[in-house]
């Protein structure tokens, strides 16, 4: 099999068609008449985080909160390690863009005053099964809008240190596409899948993040050399046991509190509750031998427990089934609860691309949004909208001033070549489920994954770091069979990637900022001192370069120079 | 966890294969649906939702809890059902009306 290289042509270049990609993609349609190409994976139908659903909004401002309230919530979650232009930048826009998407076809529940019915301080209440759907539907009804399904895109083309679009495979026939645009804005979601899960048999991919978004973005970005921010700072979901469905729903919906094998509740006796606290005082009290803890739903009525079964059907069905295959429901047996395995994802933690506060990254000509996107964390899905609203904006701008370029005919040859050559000769003895597996159990074991605790130190990171060169030097000489094996080799390409910066990112931040998140055991407390500031790193010559840097405060105008 | 294709219910149509998010799912020589790993499946039930034949089944891995139930799901308009097969036969039709919001 050989691919052969076909040329396409847009104004703007959106990669991945998730939540954030098809707000901006929207937002462009709506504003001017520019070509837009949104190239998906998947299908952008189904496609990334919320293929299953979402069964709330979590980033809203209700009556009683502003958007400065909502900047204070996120700072003090992050233990202040926040971009707090851009954070702010999003809490402006979180209300328009549900305005939006109420508009689309999203179920939202009113009261009678027809006002939205708040869950919580931040969130509302949504029927959101159908949320990819409608987002699909609404692309579809723009002719500027061309949507290519089934393509998985592999690197940017840079230019002159411009990036000028981006170069791709389709998953269906032997083409490989060198796509043209004057702006490209990177969509494509965060990495899952670095770290041994926590079910790492048949059920291998029953996490809580996608498995299918596997860290292209990022990747991507690295391999151009554009500038990374927080890594470090992974996000390690609390969630119910086996079928890792989310807990917020419990917590949040019937007032659950967590308590552990004695019964007693012990999530305050860690400090104030924040995310990253909720799951570290679960992990301490397993360690201790108070475990396993649950979420405690003694004494929810039986319609209430009914209302759990809906809500976990419209999101992660699998929690519903289970209490089904239990013989016993929430209202009955209380809710096991454990940590994942970490994932690397800028709409709940802080971890992306740097970008200024028009989400350009360093790169000329690239933009970024959503979870791909650093500096601002609880995001969520609103707060993805409202970046591939601004995005969008800023891109449309740009490319006013510029023209489609095309790279040189031999970087097409020699990018082509390099594909085609995983597509030649034989399979050697590795194959790309045992460089992933491998990939896994190191970051897991040397890196801070569930079995050492989510606890790291230099010495285990330096055994990782030369294992994960070693792994990285045979998935290059790795082969393809078939186009979806092609896929899964980027995919373990792309992943060992962001390992090599995550690895240089943990070791760099030498105190503990947010505990199980980032636990460096060498250095076990907080530090404002020295370490408020960003960690920061860009690939030059093979090599992952760290830069600290000064936090950036809300009303500031960073700009990217050095 | 993952999904169980009744190759004798698929119609071929193909619905299923074109969203599945992780593109793991392929026709086979008769043109109908399998999955190419099964251990590869998120559960998102995306495919669940477009196949008009009750030809996907969704069950739980044993080693996250499953004991013999399985899963599939019936449109009606605004209606959504979801239907669980026990282990021994008996059905458990929870619908959900997608106008209307979540409790929680």
């Amino acid at each position: 099999m050989k691919l052969a290289a076909q040329k396409l042509e847009t104004d703007i270049l959106i990669i991945g068609g998730g939540t954030a990609g098809c707000f901006a993609a929207l937002t462009i349609a709506e504003q001017a008449n520019a070509k837009v190409l949104i190239v998906e994976k998947a299908n952008i139908k189904r496609s990334g985080c919320l293929a299953a659903g979402v069964n709330a909004l979590n980033a809203y401002i209700v009556p009683g909160q502003t958007p400065e309230s909502y900047l204070e919530y996120v700072k003090n979650d992050a233990e202040g390690l926040v971009r707090e232009d851009l954070v702010y930048s999003l809490a402006l826009r979180l209300n328009q863009v549900t305005a939006k998407v109420e508009q689309l076809g999203l179920v939202i529940q009113k009261d009678e005053a027809g006002q939205y019915v708040a869950r919580g301080n931040r969130n509302i209440k949504i029927n959101g099964e159908n949320i990819k759907p409608i987002l699909a539907d609404a692309v579809s009804r723009h002719d500027t809008i061309t949507v290519l399904n089934r393509v998985n895109m592999i690197d940017y083309m840079v230019k002159d240190g411009q990036v000028i679009g981006a170069y791709g495979f389709s998953l269906d026939s032997e083409i490989f596409y060198v796509i043209s645009a004057k702006a490209v804005i990177c969509a494509t979601g965060g990495a899952a899948g670095l770290y041994r899960p926590n079910n790492p048999g048949f059920s291998r991919h029953k996490m809580w993040y996608s498995p299918f978004n596997t860290g292209a973005g990022y990747a991507m970005g690295i391999r151009a050399g554009a500038e990374m921010t927080t890594f470090e700072m992974r996000f390690i979901a609390l969630r119910c046991k086996d079928t890792i469905a989310p807990t917020g729903t419990i917590a949040q919906g019937v007032g659950a509190q967590q308590i552990n094998s004695l019964g007693r509740e012990y999530e305050k006796q860690y400090g104030n509750p924040k995310t990253s606290n909720r799951l570290y005082s679960t992990v301490r009290e397993n360690q201790l031998g108070r475990g396993p803890c649950y979420l405690n739903t003694a004494g929810i009525t039986p319609q209430q427990e009914d209302e759990l079964f809906k809500a976990y059907l419209n999101m992660a069905p699998a929690q519903t089934l289970r209490w089904f295959e239990d013989g016993k429901g929430p209202a009955s047996m209380p809710v096991e609860i454990e940590g994942t395995e970490p994932y690397i994802v800028g709409g709940h933690t802080a971890s992306g691309y740097w970008i200024d506060r028009s989400r350009a990254t360093t790169l000329p000509g690239l933009y970024a949004a959503g979870d791909v996107a650093g500096g601002s964390p609880q995001k969520y899905v609103t707060g993805c909208f409202a970046e591939g609203e601004i995005a969008a904006l800023s891109a449309l701008t740009y490319i006013a001033a510029v023209a489609n370029q095309w790279p040189d005919d031999e970087a097409v040859t020699c990018k082509l070549a390099a594909i085609n050559a995983h597509l030649e000769g034989s399979v050697g003895v590795y194959t790309i489920e045992n460089i992933e597996e491998a990939m896994q159990k190191v970051m897991d074991v040397y890196a801070g994954g569930i079995t050492s605790g989510y606890a790291y130190n230099s010495s285990g990171l330096k055994v990782a770091q030369g294992r994960i060169e070693q792994l990285l030097a045979l998935a290059r000489g790795l082969r393809a069979q078939n186009l979806s094996e092609l896929m899964s080799l980027y995919e373990v390409l792309d992943r060992l990637g962001v390992c090599q910066v995550l690895l240089e990112h943990l070791a760099a931040r030498r105190e503990t900022r947010w505990h199980s998140f980032q636990e460096n055991a060498d250095y076990p407390d907080k530090d404002d001192h020295k370490w408020l500031k960003y960690v920061n790193s860009r690939l030059v010559d093979g090599r992952v370069q760290v830069i600290l840097r000064d936090l950036v405060g809300r009303d500031e105008h960073y700009e990217h120079r050095d | 966890m993952s999904i169980a294709i009744d190759k004798g219910r698929c119609s071929g149509c193909g619905r299923c294969r074109n969203v599945c998010p992780g593109n793991l799912l392929t026709a086979d020589a008769q043109g109908k649906t399998e999955i190419r790993k099964p251990q590869d499946c998120w559960g998102c039930t995306s495919c669940l939702k477009e196949c008009h034949f009750k030809a996907i089944r969704y069950f739980l891995g044993a080693d996250i809890g499953g004991s013999g139930s399985f899963l599939y799901t019936r449109q009606e308009g605004n209606l959504l059902h979801w239907i669980i097969v026990a282990a021994n036969g008996t059905e458990h039709i929870i619908t959900i009306d997608k106008n209307q919001a979540n409790a929680y």
